[in-house]
């Protein structure tokens, strides 16, 4: 090998860069997020659920709200049958947002933590944020 | 144990089937059904809605005022103070401008000045709809042309296609030019058309458009198609005009126009 010792070192530093995100977070743990269910509303609801269950939503509410969208703007169908029945208007502003007021609780903790940044609140206005 | 070929095959095809079952079958609350969705049960229902605009009863700037606002306040509609950034989904503007081709040099003073209220015609052969490449904007069952501002990628074709300038574009975030934000109602972003929905938020709720319930009669909202419908029975009794009907678009706003009653009286009493 020629200029073994040359290769080996180049090496070496391409590995020390290339890992580099590897090794500097070592050790620093970032907070899972906890979303907060506490907003005036949830804590007057006297069964505190969702439009479906937690895990549903947990994983799929992009695809619920997007087949929100297509049904209420598309279609003109703005009611929502849930899994148990039981209906629901079909309004990210009006229905979601009433009772998770808390957008900064809430939403963008987890989007934040994810780095996902849903453009919906370009248009649709989030909730004042009340101070409890 | 040995394998040939034909066995392997066969047992990877199986395997690869079997996967993509499994997979639908542990995540069966992803496939939402159309069932699963309905109209309000307040929805007013209509083959075609149409609007009738009543010139005689607006007098004052008041009257344009109101009828005006009524919408643009609801649906965080921007102002911006200048016309190069205007958004506008109800207006009004003079006899020449509302009606070209059909304004003549000896027409009453009164009505070549007169402001006309303008919006949408929602036609029922709409140019928007045919060349929106996203088809952002359609027409929807009940004859409202629609536009669907999560699609809308803002090219502007509608506004080249549309002969009556009713669509508005967002050249600049209209947020800070809202005064009173309705909560209840979305704003739009920079970069997309908006336009007159015949307030198809409020007929899901059972409610006429805004703009009809301000106008204090002035307007009339209902279904052309229906013969017993309000709009029917003052298009059976006045005469009306449309806006560059000869284009074929089939626009469905009407206007009773406003002739001054000194003609009409004096037309009586020489016959």
């Amino acid at each position: 090998m020629y200029d073994g010792g040359k290769i080996l070192v180049g090496i070496v530093i391409f590995v020390l860069f290339a890992a580099f995100p590897f090794y500097n977070n070592i050790g620093k743990v970032s907070a899972k997020p906890e979303p907060k269910l506490d907003t005036p509303v949830i804590q007057q609801l006297s069964e505190k659920k969702c439009v479906e269950p937690k895990d549903f939503m947990r994983a799929e509410h992009m695809q619920l709200l997007n087949n929100w969208r297509d049904f209420a703007i598309r279609e003109g169908k703005r009611v929502y049958i849930n899994s148990e029945g039981k209906e629901f208007k079909i309004s990210l502003q009006n229905t979601c947002m009433n009772c998770h007021s808390n957008k900064k609780e809430f939403c963008d903790k987890c989007h934040n933590y994810a780095a996902v940044k849903p453009y919906c609140w370009t248009c649709h206005i989030e909730p004042k944020e009340k101070q409890l | 144990m040995s394998m040939d070929r034909r066995e392997f095959l066969k047992i990877a095809g199986f395997s690869t089937i079997g996967i993509g079952v499994g997979w639908i079958l542990s995540r069966p609350g992803e496939f939402l059904e159309a069932s699963q969705f309905l109209q309000t049960k307040e929805l007013l229902k209509a083959k075609q809605w149409a609007m009738v605009v009543d010139m005689r009863r607006f007098k004052t700037e008041e009257d344009y005022r109101k009828v005006i606002d009524a919408c643009h306040k609801i649906h965080n509609v921007p102002d911006f103070g200048n016309p190069k950034d205007e958004i506008k989904w109800i207006w009004a503007d003079t006899f020449e401008h509302a009606f070209p081709g059909q304004e003549n040099e000896f027409m009453p003073e009164s009505m070549k000045h007169k402001p006309f209220i303008l919006l949408c015609n929602h036609c029922e052969n709409p140019p928007c709809v045919r060349v929106c490449p996203t088809k952002a904007t359609f027409k929807r069952k009940d004859g409202i042309t629609m536009q669907d501002l999560h699609r809308c990628i803002g090219c502007r074709y509608c506004m080249a296609a549309c002969p009556f300038g009713a669509r508005s574009f967002n050249y600049r975030d209209p947020r800070p030019a809202i005064k009173e934000p309705n909560p209840e109602y979305p704003t739009r972003m920079i970069g997309v058309v908006e336009k007159c929905t015949f307030c198809e938020e409020r007929l899901a709720k059972g409610q006429i458009p805004a703009c009809v319930e301000a106008s204090n009669g002035a307007l009339t909202f209902g279904d052309i198609a229906d013969p017993n419908s309000e709009v029917r029975r003052l298009l059976n009794t006045n005469y009306t005009i449309r806006r560059k009907a000869e284009l074929g678009t089939r626009p469905v706003v009407y206007y009773i126009l406003d002739i001054p009653t000194s003609v009409v009286s004096g037309g009586e009493s020489n016959a």
